[in-house]
């Protein structure tokens, strides 16, 4: 799989030339810096949240922001 | 491995503007976890603050206070209650060199029985105009496991955390994000505690230790978006499958939405679902003793779903005002979650038949109270 992204990525390298230009300009990213819109806005909150899964779920990983620790034994 | 830092150095060859430090901020949370004969509670604190314009500094500390008289803690050790603290100290320093924002990381979680160590190291910048951001991080941890009661008792597990990800503005109104997470683990992997229970006679069964793989591998994919609505409000959703060689399939979908009242007053609220098959090597109740290779009975290994509803509320105050604070907020959150097992029964209810007990299910309740200062 990485070997195809790799290809991919090769390839969009080579066809922009660096000089991809923006679709969304950046005077219009206002809504996007509204703090409403920040993926992760209480960092301890949510690092917090994720180590509560965590500790009760088989899955993990791909949580976004900062996770805790293990305290899971 | 090779791969992954051939997409590493490919990913940071392109062009792109400088990224930003985080923000300076400091955190005082409150946590408290309640359910399913489990309590679990105590501060947290976070602060950050950088050194120049190049340099930001955090550090974290947490506790957990534990009272727990779980299933798992009176099917093994009868009607008992156990206590215990976990103290969890972290450090980081980001670091801002013209395109690129590197982060190392420090972390150490101690338990009277567990001791936790990890490194991280992470890298992200900005690409095609900021409309993207790349991040890679890489975590190594190292743990010991010891049994309280057994001074002669310790062992070792490893984990190593591979972290893609890519930030994606998609319109002026939409951003979305993709996270990749690989995840091995080797050494003894299972708690040193737990049980499985096996059938003896027809009515009766018997408890013997739980026998674990000594390697683990995990794949997690998750896809997450905000939504910027007309009259300033935002829905997000997030969507995340996970697989492992253990054979535990895994999925969970969220969905939010967060609307700010007047200038002061943020209220958030969420659904989230959960759900994940077992591991190969797990049965509420084996047949009989030794009788297979590798041997659970950790209802987070077993197939199960969850739910959570919650909400959040926030004030923000003292915005704009001048001095050294540039904003405050004091922040109430609660989540409320509902455990449903499939195939994991209340082994507490002996007069009934091996196995025809019912499925075991609880409810838990999360507070978080915070204040949060800008400066």
């Amino acid at each position: 799989m990485l070997s195809k992204l790799f290809v991919s990525l090769l390839l969009l390298k080579t066809l922009t030339g660096c000089s991809l230009e923006p679709w969304v300009k950046p005077y219009e990213r206002s809504n996007l810096s509204d703090p409403i819109m920040s993926f992760s806005p209480d960092p301890l909150s949510q690092g917090y949240i994720h180590h509560v899964y965590q500790a009760r779920e088989g899955a993990r990983g791909a949580e976004g922001g900062s996770g805790g620790g293990c305290g899971c034994n | 491995m090779r791969g992954f830092l051939i997409l590493f150095f490919l990913l940071f060859s392109f062009a792109s503007k400088a990224a930003v430090l985080p923000e300076d901020r400091a955190d005082v949370l409150f946590h408290s976890y309640s359910g399913g004969g489990i309590d679990i509670s105590g501060p947290a604190v976070l602060v950050r603050k950088s050194v120049g314009d190049s340099v930001s500094l955090s550090a974290k500390h947490y506790i957990d206070t534990i009272s727990s008289a779980s299933i798992d803690v009176e099917v093994i050790l009868g009607a008992s209650t156990y206590e215990e603290e976990r103290v969890e100290n972290s450090f980081s320093i980001d670091l801002l060199n013209e395109k690129t924002l590197m982060s190392l990381g420090y972390t150490n979680s101690e338990e009277n029985d567990f001791s936790a160590d990890t490194f991280s190291f992470g890298i992200s910048q900005d690409m095609f105009g900021d409309l993207t951001t790349a991040s890679l991080s890489y975590a190594h941890g190292s743990n010991v496991v010891g049994k309280t009661g057994d001074a002669s008792f310790s062992e070792i597990s490893k984990s190593d955390s591979f972290n893609l990800g890519l930030t994606q503005i998609i319109t002026k109104n939409l951003i979305m994000s993709a996270s990749l997470a690989t995840i091995t683990d080797s050494g003894f992997l299972n708690n040193p505690y737990r049980k499985v229970r096996y059938i003896d006679t027809p009515t009766t069964f018997l408890l013997e230790n739980e026998i674990y793989p000594s390697t683990r591998t995990s794949n997690a994919v998750a896809i997450r978006g905000r939504y910027f609505l007309p009259y300033r409000a935002a829905l997000h959703a997030e969507y995340r499958i996970f697989k492992d060689s253990w054979g535990i399939d895994g999925t969970n979908l969220e969905f939010g939405y967060t609307h700010p009242f007047s200038d002061d007053w943020i209220v958030e609220a969420h659904f989230r679902t959960y759900s994940q098959t077992r591991a190969d090597f797990y049965s509420d109740l084996f047949p009989y003793s030794n009788a297979q290779n590798f041997l659970a009975r950790d209802k987070e290994l077993s197939t199960f779903n969850n739910s959570t509803i919650g909400f959040g509320i926030s004030y923000e105050f003292a915005k704009g005002e001048g001095g050294t604070i540039n904003k405050a907020s004091v922040n109430f959150k609660y989540d409320y979650i509902q455990f449903n097992y499939e195939d994991f029964r209340d082994a507490r209810q002996t007069s009934l038949t091996p196995g025809t007990e019912p499925l075991y299910q609880f409810d838990a309740n999360i507070i978080q109270l915070f204040v949060s200062v800008w400066f």
